[in-house]
C-alpha cells in the first residue's frame, strides 16, 4: 500500500491511500441545502468483508452510499472503488437502492426488473435477448422467486420486492455489493433468504456493505461495522468496534443504555 | 349501404377529410409516445408547461420571420423554453417562492404574453390567431389538389400535401426512433433513477432529452390540435393504456392505438356528428379529439383489465 498526493475537487491537496480495496473514502461531504447530511467521512472497506453501516435515522447512511456512487452530488471528498474512480469501476459494483424509493406500480413484471441488472451486457441500442432471460431466471432462482417471474411487480409483498431487487443486483454479477436497508420491512423468511445470499456472496470472495437498522442482528450477519452520525464515529471489525461506548456516541441519548445491554456486544 | 360508404369515402373525403385525419393521428401518436414516460415519471404536467411556453415562442418566431414554418417555430419554442427556465430561477430567487409557484407563474405569464402578441399583431396573412393557437386548425389542413384516391399515388398531387403532414411524419419517426433506441435507458431510469445512475445511464441527459422530445411533439402538433388540447394528447392515451396492461411495451402500443382512435373518431364526430342530430354546423375537431380521448379514459377506468392494481406507491 502506498500513499499518493491527489488534488481533490476543491483544489486542496489530500492524501488518498491508493489501494485496490473495494471502497476507499476520504473526507466525503454531501449536503442537501445548507445542512451537511454527511460531513467529512472516511471509510475503507476491505475485500471479502461484510460491513454494516449503522447510525440513527437521518444520520446520512443512505446519503453516504449515494455519495460514494455519485447518485447524489458530492460537495467534497475522494472516493476510490477498487483503486479507481467509480465511473471506471462501475461494472464491478452493484447498488440496491431502498425498496421504497421506487414506484412499484410501474408497468413491469418481476423478470423485467431483474433484466435491468443485465443492462451492461446488452449493448447500446440493443434489447434483452433470450440468454439474458435465462440469466435473470437463475438469479430469481437464487432468491427463491423463480415462480414469480411473470408476476406484475405491484402484486408483490415488501419482502418479495426486496428479493427481486437483490436478484437484479445478482444479475449484475459484481464484486462489490452496496445495499440500502435490505431488511427494512421484510418478513422473517425473506430476511433469512437475503442473509444467506449475502453470505454466499462473501463466501465467493465478494464484498458486501449494507445500511442496517437492527442492532441486535449485527454480530450475527456482519463482520465489520461503520458507525455514522453525519460524521464517522468508528469503523472496524465487529469484535472491537461494535461496542457500547461507540454506539452511545453514535446514537447519543436516543439509544437507551438498557437496550445496549441486551445486545451481544464485544 | 355500400354505395353510401363509397360516396362517404370518395373524392370529397380524400380532399377534405383524409389529410386532417392523417395529421390528427400523427400528432396524437407523436404526443402519446413520450407521454407514457412523462406519466410514469409523474411529470405529466411537463407537457402542460411546455405547451404553454411554446406559444409565445411560435408567435415570436412568426413576428421575426413572417412565416409559419417548422424550423423557426422550433427555434422560437426553444428560445421561449430557455427564457422560461431563466425566469423561473429569477422568480424563485428574488421572490423567495417555492419552485411550483414560480413555474405556475412563469408558464401562465408567458402563455398570456403569447396570446397578447397574437391579438396585437397582424397575423391575417397566415392561419394563426388566438382560436387556432388554442384549439388548432385541423379542419383547414385540406388537400386542395386531390381529386380522389388516385391522388395518393400521384406525385404531382402529393407535392401539394399540407406541409404539416410530412413534418409530423418526420417528427413521429424521430420520436419513435428515440424511444426505440433508448428503450432500456428510458425504462430503467423511469422505474429506478438511482439505480440507473449507478449503472452508468446518463439520467439527467435522458430526462432533458425527453423534455426536448416532448417540446418537439408539442410544436409539431401545434397546427393540428393547438397548444391547449395537446395536453390531453400527452396524458389521456397513456393513462388509458396503463389500465390495459402491466407491461411497458404493451402500454406504449395501446397508447398509440388509443391516440389514433381518438384522432379518427374525434375528427369524424366533429365534422359529421352534429349533422346526425340535424345541426348544419361542425364542432372543433381538436376539442372532439380531446373529448374522445377522455371518453376512452373513462371506459378504461371502468372496464380496463388492470384498473384495480394493488401496487404500492413510492413512499419517498
Amino acid at each position: 500500500m502506498s500513499t499518493a498526493k491527489l488534488v481533490a475537487e476543491s483544489g486542496k491537496i489530500v492524501d488518498v491511500a491508493t489501494t485496490d480495496a473495494p471502497l476507499t473514502v476520504r473526507g466525503l461531504t454531501v449536503s442537501y441545502g445548507n445542512k451537511p447530511a454527511v460531513f467529512s467521512v472516511d471509510a475503507s472497506i476491505p475485500a471479502g468483508s461484510m460491513t454494516a453501516i449503522i447510525g440513527p435515522n437521518g444520520a446520512g447512511k443512505s446519503t453516504f452510499l449515494k455519495g460514494t456512487l455519485g447518485v447524489v452530488p458530492r460537495l467534497s471528498g475522494e472516493v476510490r472503488i477498487f483503486g479507481k474512480l467509480f465511473a471506471e469501476a462501475r461494472d464491478r459494483v452493484a447498488y440496491v437502492p431502498q425498496r421504497a424509493s421506487v414506484d412499484w406500480d410501474f408497468p413491469a413484471r418481476v423478470i423485467d426488473v431483474v433484466l435491468m441488472g443485465l443492462y451492461g451486457s446488452v449493448g447500446l441500442f440493443r434489447l434483452w435477448r433470450s440468454r439474458h432471460r435465462e440469466q435473470a431466471m437463475e438469479c430469481l432462482e437464487r432468491v427463491g422467486m423463480a415462480d414469480f417471474a411473470d408476476r406484475q411487480i405491484g402484486q408483490l409483498s415488501g419482502g418479495q420486492q426486496q428479493r427481486v431487487f437483490l436478484a437484479r443486483a445478482l444479475a449484475q454479477n459484481a464484486e462489490f455489493y452496496l445495499l440500502d436497508e435490505p431488511f427494512a420491512g421484510v418478513d422473517a423468511a425473506t430476511e433469512r433468504a437475503i442473509v444467506s445470499v449475502l453470505k454466499e456472496l462473501k463466501a465467493e470472495g465478494r464484498t458486501v456493505v449494507c445500511v442496517h437498522h437492527d442492532l441486535s442482528t449485527v454480530p450475527e450477519y456482519f463482520d465489520r461495522v461503520l458507525l455514522i452520525n453525519v460524521r464517522r464515529i468508528a469503523e472496524g471489525p465487529v469484535e472491537t468496534t461494535f461496542t457500547a461506548e461507540n454506539l452511545q456516541e453514535t446514537y447519543g441519548g436516543r439509544l437507551a443504555s438498557a437496550h445496549i445491554d441486551e445486545l451481544h456486544l464485544a | 349501404m355500400i354505395d353510401d360508404l363509397i360516396t362517404a369515402l370518395g373524392a370529397e373525403f380524400v380532399q377534405l377529410s383524409l389529410t386532417p385525419i392523417v395529421i390528427g393521428v400523427l400528432a396524437a401518436v407523436a404526443c402519446a409516445l413520450p407521454g407514457n414516460f412523462l406519466l410514469l415519471r409523474r411529470q405529466a404536467l411537463i407537457g402542460d408547461a411546455i405547451s404553454h411556453v411554446v406559444l409565445p415562442g411560435i408567435v415570436g418566431a412568426f413576428l421575426v420571420t413572417g412565416t409559419i414554418t417548422a424550423v423557426p417555430m422550433m427555434l422560437g419554442a426553444g428560445v421561449a423554453a430557455i427564457i422560461a427556465v431563466v425566469m423561473i430561477e429569477v422568480v424563485k430567487r428574488l421572490g423567495r417562492v417555492e419552485p411550483g409557484a414560480a413555474m405556475g407563474l412563469v408558464f401562465t405569464t408567458l402563455f398570456a404574453a403569447g396570446v397578447l402578441f397574437l391579438e396585437i399583431t397582424d397575423t391575417s396573412s397566415v392561419h394563426i390567431d388566438v382560436q387556432h393557437a388554442l384549439l388548432g386548425n385541423l379542419e383547414s389542413l385540406i388537400w386542395f389538389d386531390a381529386d380522389g384516391w388516385g391522388s395518393v399515388l400521384d406525385p404531382a398531387a402529393l407535392a401539394t400535401l399540407p406541409p404539416q403532414l410530412p413534418r409530423l411524419a418526420i417528427v413521429l419517426v424521430g420520436i419513435g426512433l428515440f424511444i426505440l433506441l433508448f428503450w432500456k435507458e428510458l425504462k430503467i431510469s423511469t422505474f429506478d433513477a438511482a439505480f440507473a445512475g449507478a449503472i452508468g445511464i446518463r439520467t439527467r441527459l435522458l430526462s432533458f432529452a425527453l423534455v426536448v422530445v416532448t417540446a418537439i411533439a408539442a410544436v409539431a402538433a401545434f397546427d393540428a390540435v393547438g397548444s391547449i388540447i395537446v395536453i390531453a394528447m400527452f396524458v389521456c392515451p397513456p393513462a388509458s393504456a396503463r389500465l390495459m396492461t402491466n407491461q411497458l411495451g404493451r402500454q406504449v402500443g395501446w397508447s398509440a392505438l388509443f391516440a389514433s382512435i381518438s384522432a379518427i373518431l374525434g375528427y369524424v364526430f366533429a365534422g359529421y356528428g352534429p349533422g346526425w342530430f340535424g345541426s348544419p354546423y361542425a364542432v372543433s375537431a381538436a376539442g372532439m379529439i380531446a373529448t374522445i380521448s377522455g371518453v376512452i379514459l373513462i371506459l378504461t377506468c371502468l372496464f380496463g383489465p388492470q384498473r384495480k392494481r394493488t401496487g404500492q406507491r413510492a413512499e419517498a
